[in-house]
Order: structure tokens, then sequence, then C-alpha cells
């Protein structure tokens, strides 16, 4: 029962709403995005595909567990999945200034104050996510006393060029070399292929890898409309002349079907939880996987050479593609998860076996 | 599959309760679904599932291993569900499957094969295949002697746990600290079974669990995860449990849930199950505690807490859907395979009776003592705490505002869990505990306790203003998000006891003049994710609009629930609310529902057109009542919590269905009524009103002893005594006047050796429609709802009958009754006395209305909603077969209790049996109710003259049947001076042998019957002893020498195999 400060979140559809300050005092305008997942707001905050975005949380009590120090293991900090904050702004309803876990160094107020982030609680998160999902993608800015920054569309932004590396590293010393293009990579994408005996060869998003040695490419997930990457998708385009095994991840699906020849559209509110239901095409298997994107694959653009690998069960969207006689695929959700559910993690297995020739 | 056999729980007790309606129901439906013709078995005539149109064929019969094969043999269904029934139907099951009638005759199990049930159910088993995948168990020594127990003490080191192997919700558990206490709970675990665990105590660790599904296709899905407020340590039917959990990292929850599925995967589930976990709080360490292979208490909470229909589902998976072949039966559009996303919190908080059993330990742990329990939802942790503390219905107003809870050493009132220890933590606030000291006290987590102390600190807050018109908006909405009533509020400004009711409505009027109101929000499974035409609704001031917009149509019939189960309320209101809720929809009106425990049918939202699940308080009901207008509220369908609402509802002018208030209120209020009587000439125990303690002298003086004291508005009995002498006099008083001070104590004439009778009616605008007379087996002073009950009654006078009857009629007319009553009759020779009438259904209206097949509630709420009815054209007389109602005790579970019957009510749950006569029902009755049928050895420990006599001709029919008898010293002798061979044993503190103790040890008695002397609670130490061995060591009990000689009669007259095996139907 301190002192209050309150800000507003304004929606481009003229809706107000009023909440409490917990971050840092600052306003921003950013797209207006929902999570449904009730856990991993430390892994959530860093994933670079949520850059410009103003994230609301509908699980109404965040905070709990604190945030946890950032230890490297690898050359990659434990916990996160970049080294910073990527949204634009929380929205929750209950924030939990005191924290409990024995993990936690610090509060989600602090931590959101140090990366210069806003955020406000005290909202009524289930409204806002009904209007959002009513009347789809919506821009949105917070605005603290008469500071207003006007409405910005994030995916008119290059956002991956804002998020990707802007250097060729390389991790670990395995036995398979893995060239990861980092559109905004998550980094338990990285952690997957490290445990797994491999040679990780992380790359800018529109670095020209053809004259690298590699076993297997890898395209990452990332932020934004995936026809921005028009470098990536060019690059892609001359390696799918090739017969390299090649694997991507939610935008890294999107930029493989471009590649292809296949078109991408942006979905109305998009998929960013923990509990999207996809079905393996032609099986009964069935698995819970994370997801967080906002544009997908038009399945029916998709080439003759092509066909969809996974689809949503809830609204039949497209949720992956393969490559019908070479060792390349996609799938639309997140195998690594961090956060969410870790079911389809095989998939990383599945890969490195096509790359180790074990079929 | 064409034909499949459910089998079903049997009687409420504690550990297995109304969850098992529920899931069960969703089963039938499930299964009916596709066409499949169902049949079940299930003693337990208040469910819903053994109501007309939810199977096509009943069984009013025994869950046992004997009574299922006789079905099976009889019906040849080809297919068994075995995990919708508790640990009673999956026992059964286990044993039919090793004795291979289920080969036999060729039924196959569906869903999870027996075998994987076995190799859960084994925990040495189930850890060893744990092992094998590296998942970590709690270290753990299975022992099969005390002498083995005693080696894996050395190897693990105190304190350790102790468990027995196939028990339900933990029976024969407990943490050690020494030797001594090893042996002793070693000693009562090998009385359950002949398997124990000796294992690793992880006290003070988190407790968590997960509820998993898993489809023939090996799709898996973690429907909820849940977290215990109360550390490992305490049962999880115990503890105060949030979903989701809220203090697990991403990495905690995934990992743990990915273990799960590797489990589940492991154990070959097809369907439900549910795992247990303790979780280091220091670390990510982990210990799997439990696998429940069947639908659980957790699974039903689970399905309400996130609007999943667990049970539904895993009954269409054991037919071989998959997953993803089914709907989401909430949106209906998306899959069902995906795991509910929560938008709020849910907490579970357990509803003990410990009060009203004599000599119980009131410190909670390892094995279950709760009756019941109630969840709330919010949308922060401090709403749905504070909510759910007043759902429990024990008097409490929230978390803090409760004057009357005094603990004298808060340390050990925190360290040691009692049921109470959530109110010792605000009392530790207020005596300046901190958080950190709290936390070292209880091992609860800081997270829980930092939002306890915010509770606090708004009180606090709260005490600072004096009058209700100077808090401003903006705190006065802070103080509802953090869930205060109306009458906390009230409470804290005035900073006075009592009632306040007339304050409480100030704060009302002040609050919605600011705006200040509850939004309805909806239960969706994906928060808000798709759109769903979700009915299952909650209320919260953590919001800023509805979801809903109420229909203000007049077509709402509000009908509100019965709360947590709780001894005298149970399963019974509940199908009188679903009844009351199906009549009315089916007559056009929209079905509003209005409770909060989870263990119930009426709170499925299949069940009804609007399901708010949320408070049956004052402010909630009118917070509800004034966003739908309703037609009207049905209030006698739901027991007293209902009923106690009527006036205040009234005192609002919202429209009561049925018998007006006042006419409620002449019945409730034991001055009017009295007058009424007086009026109509009808004769009462004489009784008398609390004053002055000198006139209850007087008045005892006058009538003599012994006399029942209670307070007014009463229905199990609590604190209501019959006392003996003027020194219990003394001492009850006092206890009652504390139970209630609102309501006057009243002291009446109490008569000995007289009959009870009950009357369940529906009358017309005074004119009764349909009536049901039935007897109690025990003579008056065994609360009725302990009482056997038979009807259509068999042994009472035409003459008394008649004038019950035409009593009843005088007070329908009198009070203008439309809908649902009960009254209670003394009858001694053909005097008759009215000891109790309530405007309301009572507990044996679903017993009634099944046996003698016209369903009261139905036309009880077409009368209520002034639809003409017909009289049901049907006599008792044409009847040619009897009911008997039987109750079920817990005291196996509740640790030295007295298990004895008296005025207040002891029973947990209740039977009702069909029989072609009298023994025959009794029989079928007492064998649903946990009684066997003795083979050889029967133990007479008979208290009175009157009751040895009484039992002299049943002790005759014995010993020509064969059974051998055995006696304490007393009525050894009276059976020797009257001619009965016997053989006298020494009471327990006497020091020769043979001893009763010692023989109740060794399983040498099959049968005890043990007749207190008299009906005051200051029993002997012996008898004691005696009836609390019987209870340990498992041996059936009988404490009433009219029960016991109806028993005996019955078992020496019928043969198990002479038992008609007859479906509901065939009657």
């Amino acid at each position: 029962m301190t002192d209050e400060i309150t800000a507003k979140l304004i929606l481009e559809d003229g809706t107000v709403f009023e909440g409490i300050s917990f971050g840092r005092e600052t306003s921003v305008a950013g797209e207006v995005v929902f999570n449904t997942s009730m856990t991993g707001y430390p892994e959530s905050l860093t994933d670079p595909s949520y850059a410009g975005q103003i994230l609301v949380a509908t699980y109404p009590l965040i905070g709990n567990y604190g945030v946890p120090e950032a230890v490297l293991s690898d050359g990659v900090p434990d916990y996160f999945e970049s080294e910073r904050i990527q949204v634009t702004a929380l929205i929750v309803s209950d924030y939990s200034a005191e924290y409990s876990h024995w993990s936690a160094k610090l509060s989600l107020g602090d931590w959101l104050e140090e990366n210069h982030i806003p955020g406000l609680y005290g909202i009524d998160t289930r409204e806002l996510t009904k209007i959002i999902r009513e009347k789809g993608a919506m821009m949105g800015k917070i605005v603290f006393g008469n500071h207003d920054p006007g409405f910005h569309d994030p995916n008119l932004d290059n956002l991956v060029a804002g998020v990707s590396t802007d250097k060729v590293i390389t991790y670990g010393n395995g036995s398979t070399r893995i060239l990861l293009v980092d559109c905004g990579v998550k980094y338990n994408i990285i952690r997957h292929f490290l445990k797994r005996d491999t040679t990780v060869i992380r790359v800018p998003w529109d670095y020209d890898y053809s004259s690298e040695k590699y076993d297997g490419l890898f395209i990452s997930n990332g932020p934004g409309d995936p026809k921005m990457c028009e470098a990536t998708i060019n690059h892609l385009t001359e390696s799918l002349k090739q017969d390299i095994p090649i694997f991507g991840i939610c935008l890294g699906n999107q930029l493989l079907a471009l590649a292809s020849g296949a078109d991408t559209y942006k979905l109305k509110y998009g998929h960013r939880s923990h509990n999207q239901p996809v079905l393996q095409c032609g099986t009964n298997k069935a698995f819970v996987t994370s997801q967080n994107h906002g544009f997908a694959i038009d399945t029916n653009s998709l080439g003759s050479d092509w066909e969809p690998f996974f689809i949503n069960l809830n609204d039949g969207t497209n949720e992956g593609i393969r490559h019908k006689s070479r060792p390349v695929f996609s799938v639309q959700f997140h195998p690594e998860a961090s956060s969410g559910p870790t079911d389809s993690e095989y998939l990383f297995d599945e890969f490195l076996k096509m790359v180790r020739g074990e079929d | 599959m064409k034909k499949v056999l459910v089998i079903g729980s049997g009687a409420l007790k504690i550990g297995e309760a109304g969850e098992f309606d529920y899931s069960g129901s969703q089963a039938l439906k499930a299964l009916r679904e596709e066409g499949i013709y169902t049949i079940l078995i299930n003693p337990n005539i208040a469910t819903v599932q053994t109501s007309e149109g939810v199977a096509d064929k009943i069984y009013f019969l025994p869950v046992t291993p004997f009574f299922i094969e006789k079905v099976i043999e009889k019906d040849k269904p080809e297919g068994i569900l075995l995990s919708f029934g508790g640990q009673t139907a999956l026992n059964c099951g286990i044993a039919l499957f090793k004795s291979g009638v289920l080969d036999k005759y060729n039924v196959k199990v569906l869903g999870t094969p027996v075998q994987s049930i076995i190799d859960t159910e084994d925990r040495e088993i189930f850890a060893d295949n744990l092992r094998k995948i590296n998942i970590k168990t709690p270290r753990s020594i299975a022992v099969i002697s005390i002498d083995d127990a005693l080696k894996a003490s050395e190897t693990l080191g105190f304190p350790i746990i102790v468990r027995a192997a196939f028990t339900l919700g933990g029976q024969g558990s407990g943490f050690c600290y020494n030797r001594d206490e090893l042996l002793k709970l070693a000693a009562n675990a090998f009385s359950y079974s002949s398997q124990i665990l000796v294992e690793e105590s992880l006290k003070g660790w988190k407790e968590v669990e997960y509820e998993v599904v898993r489809d023939c296709y090996d799709n898996c899905i973690t429907v909820c995860n849940m977290e215990n407020f109360d550390p490992l340590g305490i049962h999880t039917g115990e503890s105060i449990v949030v979903a989701p959990s809220q203090t697990l990292t991403n990495r905690e929850y995934h990992k743990l849930r990915s273990l799960s599925i590797e489990i589940v995967r492991n154990v070959g589930i097809i369907g439900e199950c549910n795992v247990q976990y303790a979780l280091d709080p220091d670390s990510e360490d982990y210990r799997v505690i439990e696998v429940n292979a069947r639908l659980s208490r957790s699974s039903a909470l689970a399905s309400k807490a996130t609007g999943y229909p667990l049970a539904f589902v895993a009954a269409k998976l054991a037919l071989g859907y998959g997953l993803h072949e089914l709907k989401n039966s909430v949106t209906k559009t998306t899959t069902a395979f995906f795991e509910p996303a929560l938008d709020y919190i849910v907490v579970k908080i357990p509803r003990w009776d410990l009060n009203k059993f004599i000599g119980v330990s009131k410190e909670i742990g390892s094995s279950m003592k709760s009756v019941g329990e109630i969840m709330a939802i919010g949308r922060t942790f401090e709403e749905a705490i504070q909510k759910g503390l007043r759902m429990v219905g024990q008097g409490t107003h929230g978390f803090v505002g409760n004057s009357d809870i005094e603990f004298p050493d808060i340390d050990q009132a925190l360290s040691a869990p009692t049921d109470m220890r959530i109110y010792s933590i605000a009392s530790a606030f207020e005596a300046g505990y901190t958080v950190d000291r709290i936390h070292d006290l209880t091992k609860i987590d800081n997270w829980f306790l930092v939002k306890l102390k915010s509770i606090f600190d708004h009180m606090v807050k709260l005490k600072t203003f004096n009058h209700v018109e100077d808090i401003p908006a903006g705190l006065m909405r802070k103080f509802k998000q953090k869930g205060f009533s109306d009458f906390q509020v009230a409470r804290f400004v005035n900073k006075t006891p009592g009632n306040l009711h007339s304050e409480m409505l100030l704060v009302r009027e002040y609050r919605k003049s600011l705006g200040i109101v509850p939004y309805v929000k909806q239960i969706d499974t994906l928060a808000a994710e798709y759109p769903a035409l979700t009915n299952y609704l909650y209320l919260t001031y953590n919001g800023s609009a509805h979801d809903i917009a109420p229909e203000r149509d007049n077509k709402s019939v509000i009908v509100l629930g019965s709360g947590a189960y709780r001894i005298g309320s149970s399963v019974e209101f509940d199908w009188c609310s679903v009844n009351a809720l199906t009549t009315a929809r089916n007559e056009g009106y929209r079905g509003v529902m209005i409770n909060f425990n989870p263990e119930t049918v009426s709170t499925d939202y299949d069940m009804c057109d609007r399901l708010y699940f949320d408070e049956l308080s004052f402010e909630r009901t009118m917070d509800i009542i004034e966003m739908e207008e309703p037609k009207g509220v049905v209030v006698s369908t739901g027991g007293q919590i209902a009923n106690n609402l009527v006036m205040r509802l009234h005192g609002q002018n919202v429209p009561i269905l049925g018998t007006a208030p006042e006419s409620i209120d002449n019945a409730e209020n034991r001055h009017k009524f009295s007058s009424l009587l007086d009026t109509l000439d009808i004769d009462q125990p004489r009784w008398k009103e609390l004053v002055e303690i000198e006139q209850i002298y007087d008045f005892v003086d006058e009538v003599g002893f012994p006399v029942l004291i209670r307070p007014s508005y009463v229905l199990s009995g609590a604190a209501m005594n019959v006392v003996s002498n003027r020194q219990e006099l003394d001492f009850f008083l006092q206890l009652a006047a504390r139970v209630s001070k609102e309501f006057p104590v009243v002291v009446s004439e109490f008569i000995q050796n007289a009959k009870e009778i009950e009357i369940d009616a529906v009358a017309d605008r005074g004119e009764i429609i349909a009536y049901a007379i039935s007897e109690h087996i025990e003579f008056a002073g065994v609360h009725s709802g302990d009482a056997t009950i038979v009807f259509p009654a068999q042994k009472m006078y035409f003459e008394t009958a008649r004038r019950i009857k035409r009593i009843s009629r005088d007070i329908a007319r009198a009070l203008n009754i439309s809908g649902p009553f009960n009254m209670q009759f003394l009858a001694r020779d053909n005097d008759i006395k009215v000891i109790e009438c309530n405007l309301r259904a009572s507990r044996s209206f679903p017993f009634v209305s099944k046996v003698l097949k016209i369903n009261f509630i139905e036309l009880a709420t077409k009368i209520m909603l002034g639809i003409p009815v017909e009289k049901p054209n049907k006599s008792v007389f044409e009847m040619d077969y009897v009911g008997i109602k039987a109750s079920q005790f817990s005291f196996s579970r509740l640790q030295k209790a007295d298990p004895v019957l008296g005025v207040e009510m002891a029973s947990t749950g209740e039977v009702g049996c069909i029989g072609e006569n009298y023994y025959e029902a009794l029989l079928k009755a007492m064998l649903s109710v946990g009684y066997r049928i003795p083979e050889k050895n029967i133990l007479f420990s008979s208290g009175d003259a009157r009751s040895k006599i009484e039992l002299l001709i049943s002790a005759r029919m014995l010993v020509k049947r064969g059974y051998t008898l055995f006696a304490t010293h007393g009525s050894a002798k009276f059976l020797e001076d009257n001619g009965v061979p016997v053989t006298a044993l020494y009471w327990p503190d006497e020091s020769g042998t043979p001893n009763t103790l010692e023989y109740l040890k060794s399983r040498k008695i099959d049968l005890v019957i043990n007749i207190p002397k008299n009906l005051s609670k200051t029993e002997l130490y012996n008898d004691y002893e005696i009836r609390r061995a019987a209870v340990d060591f498992n041996i059936p009990l009988i404490t009433n020498a009219r029960l016991a000689s109806a028993f005996i009669y019955a078992i020496c007259k019928l043969k198990p195999e002479d038992i008609a095996i007859n479906s509901w139907d065939e009657y």
C-alpha cells in the first residue's frame, strides 16, 4: 500500500485500461499480444520473437518466483532465452512484488526496471485478451503522464535485424557441425544442439553461409513478418537447391516455406501459449506444444515437392512442412520449449539422425 | 462393446466421497452417448448416478467381489469400468481379476489394464519400475513384519513414514520419530494390509500433483497441476491446495510434467492417472510419492478447477477413442487434446468435522480426516482464499475477522498443524510474527504467507476507519479485490462482534453507490484464446467487465446448492439440487445453480444453464440475484445453508419459490413452531428456552433426567446432547451457548425407548400431494442421520400411521406448505410427539423417492413453479418390497474417536438397499456399509439390563446357528444364567487372560456387539477400549441393541446365496 504510479494502456481502437506501474516508467508503443501460459515469464520475456510486442499475460498471478541469476553454461545463460528482455512492455493482472524461490535473485519488477521495460498490473487481462481475440492484431501504447509515444506497428520494421547476432559465434566442440541462421534464436535451441554432441556456428540472419563448412542447416525462430527477411529467404533458396539437411523452427518454418515458393499470412491474433495441440499429419500422434507466432504458412500454397508435416488441432492451421524426398523439415511450434512442454524435443534427434545419416 | 458394467464406490466415507458420484455419472453419460447399455452397482441411493435415466440398470447392492460376480453372472456384460468408483471399485476389480472371474465370464476391463493397476498399487513393484526408468521415489523398504520394520528404520534413520499398501487415502499411515511410535503405527498398519512400507521422511518438501491423461495411441496430456499450500507431511486430502501451482518455475513445472507423462506411459494407463510429487524447496530434486491409476478426489477437483471433464474423457478413451478425436466440451470447437490454460486461481480447502467426535485428535497429518471440501475461484490468491475460508462453513468470515478463534500457544498451533492452522497464521501476524518466523514453524512457502500478510495488512488499514463512508473508493475496491466480504468490512469499521446484518447492508449500499460490484467471468479452459459458450462462471472484483450479460427475462430459476459435504449434509442434497434444476429446465426455465463443492454433480456445468461456482453467502447470492433478476429462488433443496438464507433474502424482497418465508420461519423458530403445535393440539416433548440457569434447573427438576439440550437452527445436531446428570448439564450448557450466541439454547424432555418415525412429504398450497412414512430401527436417541431407516415402515401400528398423517396434514395446512418438508416424531404406544419439522427437502428424500419410485423433488419443484400436479396414484400397500437406509461410519479414519452413536450425528454417508423383505433389505444394507457376515466368533458386551434382554433371543439364535459366543463378565453371566453357552473374557483393564483386547488384536472375533450403558458421553474406559479396538482392527462393530438383534436375525435367516440379485427396475 505504498504510493502507486499509474499509467494507461491505450489500444488503437480507443479502449483505455488503467494500470499500476511495476517496471520502468516510460511510454512505449507496439503490437499488443497475449500469451496464455501459466509459467515461464523469465523465458518468455527474453524470447526474441516477442521483439516489438506489448505482452499480456492471461495468467493473472505473475512474478511469484522472482527472476533467477544469469549463470553461463557453454557460453549461454541458464534460464534466459537471450541476453535481455525482448518484449516492449508487460501487462499483468496481479503482480507479486514479493517473490519466493531458491533460484530467484531479484523481483520481476526490478528486472524490468533494469532492462528499461515498463510493466503494468491491475488490468483486467481477460477483458483485454477478449478484445484482441475479437478484433484481431491490435496496436497499443503505454502512456505515462502526457508522454504519448504514438502508435507503431512493429511488423513494418525489420525486427529480425534488431535481434539477430551481428557476428559469427561458435559454441561447443561436438562432432556434428550445425550452421544456425540466427533470426532471433532462443538459447534453448542452442542448448539442445550442444546436448547432442554438436558444434553450433551461429551466424547473422543475412549472413552468406555458402562458404561455411557444416553438416546440417538450422533456421531459427524470430519476430515479425517473415517477408521482411529477404536475405535469409534468398540464401535458403540456394540451400534448397543442394542436398543439405535443413531444420527450421517457427519463423524458420515460414522462411523455409517462402524459400520453397509457398506463401505466408498474418493470423488474426496468433498462437502464444504452452498448450497448442498439433497432430502429425497422417498419424494419430498428437503433441502439446509451446508456440509464439503471429504469421503462418498457407498450406494450399505448398509446392508439389512439399507436404504438411503437422497441423493445429484447434484451428487447422499449418504447424510444419517437410520435403517429400529430401531431409528437410520445419515446424511452427517450439520443440525446444523453454518455456513450455517438452514433448516434441525428439525432433532435434530426428534432425540429427538425418544429418548423421543414421536412418 | 454393447453392454458395460460400472462399479460405484458405495457409501460416502472419509477418503471416498461425492467425487465418485461425479466421476461415475460422467462415465455413464459418456457410455450412453455411444449407445452402450450401462449397468451400475452402487448401493448409495442418494447419488445422482443411481437415478433414473443415468444408467440403464441399477443395482443397490454391496460393492464387493461376491455381489459383482453375481451381477456379472446374471447380466453378462462385455466390458467393465473399474476406475470410476474409487479405491473400493478398484480393489474389487483386482480381486475379480485375480480370482479369474473376469476371465471366466469373458468380461473385458476397459481402460487401464488390471495388471498395470496392480503394479502401481504394490509400492515395491512400482518403485522398482520407476527405478528402471531413472525416476526417483522415496527411499523405501517394504516389510511384512514388525521386526523388519524396525530393521528398515535403522537403515533409513528417523523420522520415517509408515504406509500400509492397498488402502484408502492413507489409512494406517503416519510419521514416526522414534522406535516406540514405529511399533505402534506398524501394528496398526498391519491391521489394514499384510505389507507396509517404511520410508524416508520428506517433511517440509513441497507437494505437487499432476492429472495425466493417456489414450491408446500413446498421446498424453497433463490436464492440471496442483500445489499444496501445506508442505509434505499433511495428506493431500487434508491440505489446502491451489491450482495451478504458484511457486514452481517453468523448469520445475515441466520437469515434473514430463516425468508424469513418462510414468503414465510406463504404467500403460489408458484414461486418467494422478501423480503426486515431493519437490525440494531448495533445489530441483524431487520424489514421486504416489500414483493413483484411477479417477480420484484430485481428478474431480482438477475437472472443476479447469473445466476439463476428466472422467467423461477417460471413459471415452477406455472405449478406444484418441484424445485428438474428441472435442473440448467447453468450447465445443477445439480439441480435447490440449492442456487447459487457467486465467484464475483456485483454492481447495478441506472441511473437517472433528468437533463432532469425542476423543479424536485435532491434529492433521498423513492420513485423512476431512469429510468434504470446497473450491474457491478468484483472480488473486487473497480473493480465492478468503472466499474459500467462508465457504468451508465453520462460521468464519475469511482469513481475518474471526473474533472467537484464539490460540493459547501460537508456536504450537503453527508447528503442529490442526484443522485450524490457517487461522493461527492470522493470530501470529496479530502477535507480530514475521513471515520468516511463520515459515520456520510451518514450512509453508513464503509466497503464500506474504499473500496472507497482505490480507492482514489490509485489515489493519481498514480498522483505521470508523465510518464506512470514510473509505475512499480506490481503497474500498482494493479491500474487495483482496477478498474482504461486506461483513468483514462492517466488522472492522464497527469494531463490534455480533451479526452486524444492518451494518453489512450499509457497506453493501455504500460500495454499490461507488460502482464497486463484482464481475462475472467464464471458465473457458483456454484463457479467452477461443470464444466459448461456456456457462461455467464465477465472480471476481479483479476485473473491469462482465463476460456475459444477464438475461433478465424472468425465466431464470436460481437453485441454491448445499455447499461442502459435511456430517449432516451430503450427496443427498446434491441429488435434490440436481433434480430441482432438471425439473425447472424441463419446464422451460433457465436453471441457475450456485454451489462451490467440487465433489458434486450439481457443479457439473452440463447439469444447468448457468453455474455460478461461488459463495452461498447472503452477499454473493444477492450479487447474483441482482444481476440475474430471476423468476425466483429455490431454497428448499440445498439443506440448511440455503434454508438459513431465507429470511435475509426475503428482507431484500427476493422472490422465494415455494413455501412462504414467514412459514419457514414459523417452522424454524422453536417458539413460533411450539405455539403453532399448541394451537393445533399436537403434542411435543416438554421444552424450555435457556434464559436463566436457575430456571433450567427448575425445569429439569420438573421433567427429570435425561434431558436433551440444543441450540436452535441446527441440522446435524451440532452441540446437541443428552445429559443424564447435573454435572453434564452444566458442561454442555456452556458448550451450546458458545456454538450460537444469537439463538437461545433449548432444553427438552428426553423420552427413552420411544420409536422414531419420519415423514417426507410434498405439499401444494397446504395440501399434501405425496408422502412417505419411515421408521428407525434404533430407538430415539440415535440421530436420524445415523439411524437405520425402514421404508415403508414395517413395524408400526396402523393407528400411529394414521395419527402421523393427520398431524402432518394439519401442519402442512397451517403453514400453507408448497414444496418439500420433513417431520420427525416420537411414538411410544400410540402416543405421538413432534420433535422436528423442516420446510425443506431432507436427507431421506432421494431414498424414499427411489424406493417409492416417485420423484418427490420433481413434484416439489413443479409445485414451487406453480405448475399443477396430480397426486401420484400409488400406495405403499402395493409395494411388495422394503427399502432400508443404513449409515456409513468412518471411525477407522478418526483415530481415538469413540465409535458410539448418539444424538450428535457421526456418520459420513449412507446406502439404501431394496429387498423382498425386511431382513433381506437389512442384510444388503449392512453388508453395503462394510459389515461382514461373521464366520465364527461373536463378542457380546451389552450395557444395561434392557439391552441384555433384547439380545438374549439373538444370542440363542446365534448359538443354534453354530456361532461361538464370547462376552465380558457381566454379559457372560447373564447369558450363562439364561442357559446360553458363552466364554467369558476379561475386560481390557484387567490383567487376566483370555483378555478381550488380546482376542480383538489377534482377530479371533468376527463381530463385536458393544452396547453403551446410557446415552451420555462419559462412557467407561473399558467399553471405549473394546469399541476402539474393534474399529482399529477392522472388526465389524454394532453399538445399538435394536440394530444388533435385527442384524443377527438377518444373518441367521439368510445366507449370502439367498440374497436376490435384483436391479431397481425389477422391484
